[in-house]
Protein backbone atom coordinates (compact mmCIF):
# COMPACT_ATOMS: atom_id res chain seq x y z
CA UNK A 1 0.00 0.00 0.00
CA UNK A 2 1.08 3.25 -1.39
CA UNK A 3 1.78 5.87 1.62
CA UNK A 4 0.39 9.70 1.56
CA UNK A 5 2.93 12.07 0.32
CA UNK A 6 2.78 14.17 4.21
CA UNK A 7 3.98 10.83 5.53
CA UNK A 8 7.29 10.11 3.36
CA UNK A 9 8.65 13.88 2.67
CA UNK A 10 10.88 15.94 5.34
CA UNK A 11 10.57 19.10 4.82
CA UNK A 12 12.59 19.95 7.51
CA UNK A 13 15.31 17.10 7.85
CA UNK A 14 12.96 15.45 10.52
CA UNK A 15 10.82 12.59 9.31
CA UNK A 16 6.95 13.87 9.30
CA UNK A 17 6.00 11.95 12.06
CA UNK A 18 8.91 12.57 14.66
CA UNK A 19 8.00 16.59 13.32
CA UNK A 20 4.61 15.69 13.73
CA UNK A 21 5.27 14.35 18.03
CA UNK A 22 7.52 17.49 19.18
CA UNK A 23 4.86 19.86 17.68
CA UNK A 24 2.39 17.75 19.84
CA UNK A 25 4.95 18.03 22.81
CA UNK A 26 5.14 21.57 21.97
CA UNK A 27 1.18 21.68 23.36
CA UNK A 28 1.14 19.59 25.85
CA UNK A 29 4.13 21.80 27.12
CA UNK A 30 1.38 24.78 27.38
CA UNK A 31 -1.24 22.96 28.84
CA UNK A 32 0.71 20.91 31.60
CA UNK A 33 2.98 23.95 32.18
CA UNK A 34 0.08 25.98 32.67
CA UNK A 35 -1.68 23.92 35.11
CA UNK A 36 1.83 23.58 36.85
CA UNK A 37 2.54 27.16 36.75
CA UNK A 38 -0.53 27.94 37.77
CA UNK A 39 -0.65 25.37 40.87
CA UNK A 40 2.83 27.11 41.55
CA UNK A 41 1.87 30.64 41.73
CA UNK A 42 -1.28 29.30 43.89
CA UNK A 43 0.95 27.46 46.32
CA UNK A 44 3.04 30.30 47.09
CA UNK A 45 0.22 32.53 47.71
CA UNK A 46 -1.24 30.13 50.24
CA UNK A 47 1.37 28.52 52.50
CA UNK A 48 -1.64 27.04 54.35
CA UNK A 49 -1.97 24.43 51.48
CA UNK A 50 1.25 22.78 52.83
CA UNK A 51 -1.30 21.28 55.79
CA UNK A 52 -3.25 19.50 52.90
CA UNK A 53 0.16 18.84 50.60
CA UNK A 54 0.87 16.59 54.14
CA UNK A 55 -1.32 13.97 53.76
CA UNK A 56 0.16 12.77 50.21
CA UNK A 57 2.08 9.65 50.57
CA UNK A 58 5.46 10.67 49.44
CA UNK A 59 6.59 6.76 49.64
CA UNK A 60 3.99 6.00 47.09
CA UNK A 61 4.40 9.05 44.55
CA UNK A 62 8.40 8.01 44.70
CA UNK A 63 7.61 4.17 43.49
CA UNK A 64 5.53 4.93 40.88
CA UNK A 65 8.65 7.93 39.88
CA UNK A 66 10.74 4.56 39.61
CA UNK A 67 8.03 2.88 37.73
CA UNK A 68 8.06 5.60 35.02
CA UNK A 69 11.54 5.60 34.49
CA UNK A 70 11.69 2.43 34.45
CA UNK A 71 8.94 2.35 31.46
CA UNK A 72 11.04 4.72 29.75
CA UNK A 73 14.45 3.01 30.26
CA UNK A 74 12.22 0.18 28.54
CA UNK A 75 10.92 2.41 26.03
CA UNK A 76 14.08 3.60 24.33
CA UNK A 77 15.79 0.26 24.78
CA UNK A 78 12.82 -0.48 22.20
CA UNK A 79 13.88 2.15 20.10
CA UNK A 80 17.22 0.71 19.97
CA UNK A 81 16.20 -2.37 19.10
CA UNK A 82 13.53 -1.33 16.17
CA UNK A 83 16.86 0.46 14.67
CA UNK A 84 18.43 -2.84 14.78
CA UNK A 85 15.49 -3.82 12.69
CA UNK A 86 14.56 -6.26 15.56
CA UNK A 87 11.04 -6.00 15.94
CA UNK A 88 10.01 -8.56 17.97
CA UNK A 89 12.59 -7.76 20.53
CA UNK A 90 10.97 -3.92 20.50
CA UNK A 91 7.49 -5.10 20.79
CA UNK A 92 8.57 -7.35 24.07
CA UNK A 93 10.31 -3.87 25.36
CA UNK A 94 6.91 -2.11 24.40
CA UNK A 95 5.12 -4.75 26.31
CA UNK A 96 7.12 -3.84 29.72
CA UNK A 97 6.70 -0.25 28.93
CA UNK A 98 3.15 -0.81 28.94
CA UNK A 99 3.53 -3.23 31.98
CA UNK A 100 4.65 0.26 33.59
CA UNK A 101 1.86 2.07 32.36
CA UNK A 102 -0.60 -0.56 34.04
CA UNK A 103 1.50 -0.75 37.47
CA UNK A 104 1.27 2.82 37.58
CA UNK A 105 -2.69 3.34 36.77
CA UNK A 106 -2.97 0.47 39.55
CA UNK A 107 -0.95 1.83 42.23
CA UNK A 108 -2.58 5.66 41.70
CA UNK A 109 -6.24 3.60 41.72
CA UNK A 110 -5.17 2.46 45.08
CA UNK A 111 -3.75 6.36 46.13
CA UNK A 112 -6.86 7.92 44.98
CA UNK A 113 -9.47 5.68 46.51
CA UNK A 114 -7.51 5.82 50.04
CA UNK A 115 -7.34 9.50 49.79
CA UNK A 116 -11.54 9.93 48.74
CA UNK A 117 -12.29 7.31 51.49
CA UNK A 118 -10.49 10.05 53.85
CA UNK A 119 -12.40 12.54 53.06
CA UNK A 120 -9.74 14.60 50.39
CA UNK A 121 -11.69 15.16 47.47
CA UNK A 122 -11.06 17.32 44.11
CA UNK A 123 -13.70 20.07 46.37
CA UNK A 124 -11.99 19.69 49.40
CA UNK A 125 -9.45 22.94 48.73
CA UNK A 126 -7.61 24.44 46.45
CA UNK A 127 -4.59 21.96 47.04
CA UNK A 128 -6.70 19.12 46.39
CA UNK A 129 -8.25 20.50 43.10
CA UNK A 130 -4.82 21.18 41.70
CA UNK A 131 -3.96 17.78 43.05
CA UNK A 132 -6.27 15.67 41.13
CA UNK A 133 -6.89 17.75 37.98
CA UNK A 134 -2.97 17.41 37.55
CA UNK A 135 -2.41 14.02 37.94
CA UNK A 136 -6.36 13.09 36.23
CA UNK A 137 -5.01 14.68 33.40
CA UNK A 138 -1.39 12.82 33.96
CA UNK A 139 -2.87 9.71 34.12
CA UNK A 140 -5.27 10.24 30.99
CA UNK A 141 -1.94 10.76 28.98
CA UNK A 142 -0.72 7.61 30.62
CA UNK A 143 -3.50 5.35 29.38
CA UNK A 144 -4.16 6.47 25.48
CA UNK A 145 0.15 6.08 25.34
CA UNK A 146 -0.19 2.76 26.94
CA UNK A 147 -2.93 1.76 24.30
CA UNK A 148 -1.28 3.57 21.47
CA UNK A 149 1.74 1.59 22.56
CA UNK A 150 -0.26 -1.31 22.57
CA UNK A 151 -1.15 -0.74 18.71
CA UNK A 152 2.85 0.10 18.06
CA UNK A 153 3.84 -3.50 19.52
CA UNK A 154 1.57 -5.29 17.57
CA UNK A 155 2.70 -3.84 14.18
CA UNK A 156 6.43 -4.06 15.38
CA UNK A 157 5.92 -7.70 16.37
CA UNK A 158 5.61 -8.28 12.64
CA UNK A 159 8.16 -5.76 11.82
CA UNK A 160 5.64 -3.38 10.46
CA UNK A 161 6.28 0.51 10.75
CA UNK A 162 9.36 0.13 13.17
CA UNK A 163 10.00 3.72 13.04
CA UNK A 164 6.57 4.15 15.25
CA UNK A 165 9.08 2.72 18.61
CA UNK A 166 10.54 6.01 18.00
CA UNK A 167 7.44 8.61 17.67
CA UNK A 168 5.58 6.89 20.87
CA UNK A 169 9.00 6.54 22.94
CA UNK A 170 9.49 9.85 22.52
CA UNK A 171 5.82 10.40 24.02
CA UNK A 172 6.47 8.19 26.85
CA UNK A 173 9.21 10.02 28.22
CA UNK A 174 7.09 13.24 27.32
CA UNK A 175 4.64 11.88 30.23
CA UNK A 176 7.95 10.65 32.86
CA UNK A 177 9.20 14.31 32.09
CA UNK A 178 5.58 16.12 33.46
CA UNK A 179 5.84 13.29 36.06
CA UNK A 180 9.41 14.24 37.19
CA UNK A 181 7.78 17.73 37.99
CA UNK A 182 4.66 16.68 39.64
CA UNK A 183 6.13 14.20 42.14
CA UNK A 184 8.04 17.13 43.75
CA UNK A 185 5.30 19.46 43.35
CA UNK A 186 2.52 17.25 45.15
CA UNK A 187 4.54 15.17 46.84
CA UNK A 188 7.75 16.38 48.60
CA UNK A 189 6.81 20.18 48.75
CA UNK A 190 5.07 19.88 52.33
CA UNK B 1 18.42 14.25 13.37
CA UNK B 2 22.31 13.89 13.13
CA UNK B 3 24.45 10.70 13.10
CA UNK B 4 24.53 9.09 16.64
CA UNK B 5 25.46 6.71 18.43
CA UNK B 6 23.03 4.93 21.06
CA UNK B 7 24.31 5.94 24.58
CA UNK B 8 24.93 4.26 27.52
CA UNK B 9 21.05 4.00 28.62
CA UNK B 10 21.61 1.43 31.46
CA UNK B 11 23.78 4.18 32.71
CA UNK B 12 21.82 6.82 31.97
CA UNK B 13 18.75 5.07 34.10
CA UNK B 14 20.86 4.23 36.80
CA UNK B 15 22.14 7.53 37.53
CA UNK B 16 17.79 8.70 37.24
CA UNK B 17 17.02 6.39 40.02
CA UNK B 18 20.21 7.42 42.31
CA UNK B 19 18.98 11.04 41.44
CA UNK B 20 15.21 9.65 42.67
CA UNK B 21 16.48 8.65 45.72
CA UNK B 22 18.52 11.85 46.70
CA UNK B 23 15.44 13.76 46.21
CA UNK B 24 13.22 11.32 48.29
CA UNK B 25 15.66 11.82 51.20
CA UNK B 26 16.24 15.04 50.67
CA UNK B 27 13.47 16.30 52.84
CA UNK B 28 14.59 14.21 55.72
CA UNK B 29 17.61 16.86 56.36
CA UNK B 30 14.84 19.18 57.43
CA UNK B 31 16.42 21.80 55.99
CA UNK B 32 14.37 24.03 53.31
CA UNK B 33 16.61 25.15 51.16
CA UNK B 34 18.19 21.18 51.17
CA UNK B 35 14.99 20.12 50.06
CA UNK B 36 14.10 22.48 47.69
CA UNK B 37 17.25 21.62 45.56
CA UNK B 38 17.05 17.89 46.22
CA UNK B 39 13.18 18.31 45.15
CA UNK B 40 13.51 20.56 42.34
CA UNK B 41 17.39 21.33 41.41
CA UNK B 42 17.32 17.56 40.72
CA UNK B 43 13.94 17.35 38.76
CA UNK B 44 15.33 19.45 36.37
CA UNK B 45 18.08 17.37 35.92
CA UNK B 46 16.40 14.16 35.42
CA UNK B 47 14.14 15.67 33.14
CA UNK B 48 16.87 17.21 30.89
CA UNK B 49 18.95 13.72 31.02
CA UNK B 50 15.51 12.24 29.91
CA UNK B 51 14.97 14.94 27.17
CA UNK B 52 18.25 14.33 25.83
CA UNK B 53 19.01 10.89 26.20
CA UNK B 54 15.59 9.01 26.21
CA UNK B 55 14.25 11.70 23.29
CA UNK B 56 17.13 12.57 22.16
CA UNK B 57 16.69 16.21 21.68
CA UNK B 58 20.75 15.96 21.91
CA UNK B 59 20.69 14.66 18.61
CA UNK B 60 17.78 16.23 16.80
CA UNK B 61 17.43 19.38 14.44
CA UNK B 62 17.45 22.80 15.51
CA UNK B 63 14.05 23.57 14.63
CA UNK B 64 12.43 20.82 17.17
CA UNK B 65 14.18 22.89 19.49
CA UNK B 66 13.13 25.85 18.56
CA UNK B 67 9.66 24.60 18.86
CA UNK B 68 9.68 23.42 22.41
CA UNK B 69 11.79 26.81 23.17
CA UNK B 70 8.69 28.54 21.80
CA UNK B 71 6.17 26.92 24.15
CA UNK B 72 8.37 27.59 27.17
CA UNK B 73 8.43 31.15 26.24
CA UNK B 74 4.58 31.25 26.16
CA UNK B 75 4.76 29.59 29.60
CA UNK B 76 6.98 32.60 30.93
CA UNK B 77 5.05 34.81 29.56
CA UNK B 78 1.97 33.62 31.15
CA UNK B 79 3.96 33.25 34.37
CA UNK B 80 5.29 36.82 34.58
CA UNK B 81 1.88 38.24 33.53
CA UNK B 82 -0.35 36.40 36.19
CA UNK B 83 1.95 35.43 38.99
CA UNK B 84 2.33 38.66 40.69
CA UNK B 85 -1.21 38.66 41.66
CA UNK B 86 -1.63 35.72 42.66
CA UNK B 87 1.37 35.06 44.48
CA UNK B 88 1.21 38.47 46.53
CA UNK B 89 -2.49 39.50 47.71
CA UNK B 90 -2.17 43.02 47.98
CA UNK B 91 -0.55 45.41 45.93
CA UNK B 92 -0.35 49.56 45.94
CA UNK B 93 -4.08 49.77 45.56
CA UNK B 94 -5.79 46.32 45.42
CA UNK B 95 -6.37 43.98 47.75
CA UNK B 96 -7.88 40.37 47.38
CA UNK B 97 -9.62 39.34 50.56
CA UNK B 98 -10.97 36.26 49.47
CA UNK B 99 -7.33 34.76 49.43
CA UNK B 100 -5.85 36.62 52.35
CA UNK B 101 -9.24 35.21 54.54
CA UNK B 102 -8.96 31.79 53.13
CA UNK B 103 -4.82 31.93 54.10
CA UNK B 104 -6.01 33.63 57.70
CA UNK B 105 -8.57 30.66 58.24
CA UNK B 106 -5.94 27.58 57.24
CA UNK B 107 -6.72 24.56 56.00
CA UNK B 108 -6.46 22.58 59.72
CA UNK B 109 -6.02 19.01 60.88
CA UNK B 110 -9.78 18.36 59.92
CA UNK B 111 -10.10 20.11 56.60
CA UNK B 112 -10.87 16.52 55.09
CA UNK B 113 -14.00 15.98 57.55
CA UNK B 114 -14.99 18.81 56.99
CA UNK B 115 -15.44 18.68 53.21
CA UNK B 116 -18.05 16.05 53.57
CA UNK B 117 -20.38 17.76 56.64
CA UNK B 118 -23.54 18.98 55.12
CA UNK B 119 -23.59 22.19 53.60
CA UNK B 120 -27.24 23.20 54.80
CA UNK B 121 -28.39 26.93 54.28
CA UNK B 122 -29.12 26.78 57.94
CA UNK B 123 -25.89 25.87 58.79
CA UNK B 124 -23.54 28.46 59.77
CA UNK B 125 -19.92 27.38 59.53
CA UNK B 126 -16.64 28.86 59.84
CA UNK B 127 -16.49 28.90 55.78
CA UNK B 128 -19.82 30.92 55.97
CA UNK B 129 -18.62 33.62 57.95
CA UNK B 130 -16.12 34.51 55.08
CA UNK B 131 -17.95 37.76 53.77
CA UNK B 132 -20.23 37.11 50.24
CA UNK B 133 -17.63 39.25 48.30
CA UNK B 134 -14.95 37.27 49.42
CA UNK B 135 -16.90 33.79 47.69
CA UNK B 136 -15.03 34.95 44.23
CA UNK B 137 -11.67 33.52 45.61
CA UNK B 138 -9.36 35.66 43.02
CA UNK B 139 -11.19 37.86 43.07
CA UNK B 140 -9.11 41.02 43.94
CA UNK B 141 -11.30 44.28 45.21
CA UNK B 142 -10.34 47.58 44.05
CA UNK B 143 -10.77 50.44 46.89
Amino acid sequence: MSKPLATTRSATGIPTGRLAVWWVLASEVVIFGGLLASYLMHRVGHPEWADAAAATNTWIGAFNTFVLLTSSFTAVLAHKAAEHGDGKRAARLLMYTIGGAATFIGVKSFEWATEISHGYTITSNGFWSFYYTAAGLHALHVIAGAIIMGFVARDAARNRELHRVELIGIYWHFVDVVWIFLFPLLYIAK
Amino acid sequence: MTEYTHPNYRKIYVTLLFLLAVSVAGPFLGIKWVTLITAFGIAVVKANMVIQNFMHLKWEKRIAKYVLAVSLLLMALFWGGVAPDVMKHAGLRWTNDAAMAATARGIGPAHAESSTESHDPAVTTEHDAVPAEAAGEEAPSVP
